[in-house]
């Protein structure tokens, strides 16, 4: 199957059939932190992608959130 | 896997629910999770005004959607960071989806009406890129909001997002932020209201619910972000949820419910301190505020190649 990984874009290929859940442990990916989409459509961990599927990994995770602040904190004396 | 609710086809697990849906049932999900998060906290008096602060991702949009859909009165506001590419794509899809959907976007431009980008300020100042954007970003949703007559920011922080929060905060014993990490800040002088639906949904979930929704979404990550703490207590808890699902609910509802009100004290003392910044108006602890702070060093900095 083709593999789409982003962050950054990147495909790989890899003999199925696999579940969704072994495909993730192969990669070292977390299920946590990423949807995996075959064709147009979303597929839980036990979904069984065939060998020739199309399949893309798309992180979830966005960071860049900063300094946890939600407001300026008043200078230390 | 079978949706909880219909026992057909499932497109998505949620392992901390220990349930999957199918796409009606996930969306009513995440719909039920919003309206309870905002009935809990008490997030909007009826007839209020509310801005969602877009940046054209997938939180962001979800939370757009999701207030406007549960018939709140709802408009969107985008920052522009100047980050190259990044920023036209992520402008990009918030034009897109207001215009799909006939909403009102507001948009302002950092270099255009403030006179610097995120990346000049981090060049110019000691702040981190993303420490730069938010101060920006709090800043400006707020006066805004504040100058426009909007009552509330939402925002779309998520579960994810807060618990990670939470991790850095508890790490280094901050107890001023401690005692504001609430879904809801009420209004101050100076601050309007800022509130966080999406608290009881993570953030898989809301990239679900935009691909089920059709919502285009700026997928890559932030070019500036890469290598960021607060992305590092993300995998560290992802890595605690995959062994132990629910772990990350239970860490910030715990905060929430039982820890927060003990350090509230500590963050109302902070805000009493509070005067206006000499400049724009805004709460400081200083004479000038942090952001006109930034914004002056930063849109007077010399651009490359000038002495």
């Amino acid at each position: 199957m083709k593999i789409l990984l982003r962050n950054p874009r990147r495909e790989v290929e890899l003999p199925g059939p696999l579940t969704v859940d072994a495909l993730l442990r192969r990669l070292a990916l977390n299920p946590e932190s990423v949807l995996v989409i075959v064709g147009d459509e979303l597929v839980p961990r036990d979904a069984r992608l065939e060998d020739e599927a199309n399949v893309e990994i798309r992180p979830v995770i966005s960071g860049g959130r900063g300094i946890p602040a939600l407001r300026e904190r008043p200078k230390q004396r | 896997m079978k949706c909880r609710v219909c026992r057909g086809p499932a497109v998505l697990d949620i392992r901390r629910h220990n349930a999957a849906f199918c796409r009606d049932h996930f969306l009513a999900h995440c719909r039920e999770q919003v309206h309870r998060a905002v009935h809990e906290h008490k997030m909007f008096d009826e007839g209020d005004r509310i801005v969602v602060a877009v940046s054209g991702g997938k939180d962001s949009l979800a939370l757009w959607d999701l207030l406007a859909d549960l018939e709140h009165d709802v408009d969107g506001l985008y920052l522009g960071l100047g980050i190259d590419e990044y920023s036209d794509e992520s402008l990009r899809h918030a034009r897109g989806y207001a215009r799909a959907h006939g909403r009102k976007l507001h948009e302002i431009d950092l270099a255009a009406d403030m006179g610097f980008t995120v990346p000049a300020a981090a060049a110019t100042t000691h702040r981190s890129p993303c420490g730069a954007c938010g101060l920006s970003k709090r800043h400006i949703f707020n006066s805004f909001a504040r100058d426009h007559g909007y009552d509330v920011v939402a925002t779309g922080h998520n579960l994810d997002d807060e618990a990670a929060v939470l991790l850095g905060n508890v790490l280094r014993w901050e107890t001023g932020y401690l005692g504001r990490q609430h879904p809801v800040l009420p209004a101050t002088p100076g601050f309007v209201r800022k509130v966080k639906p999406l608290v009881r949904l993570g953030e898989r979930e809301m990239a679900a619910y935009c691909v089920l929704r059709g919502i285009e979404y700026q997928v890559e990550e932030c070019p500036m972000a890469e290598g960021n703490r607060h992305l590092g207590y993300k995998d560290a808890l992802n890595a605690l949820e995959d062994r132990s699902p629910g772990s990350k609910a239970a860490f910030l509802f715990g905060f929430i419910e039982r820890v927060q009100p003990q350090f509230a004290s500590v963050a109302e003392g902070e805000r009493d301190a509070l005067n206006p910044c000499g400049k724009c108006g805004s709460p400081t602890s200083g004479e000038i505020c942090a952001f006109c702070r930034l914004q002056e060093r930063a849109a007077n900095a010399p651009s490359p190649g000038e002495e």
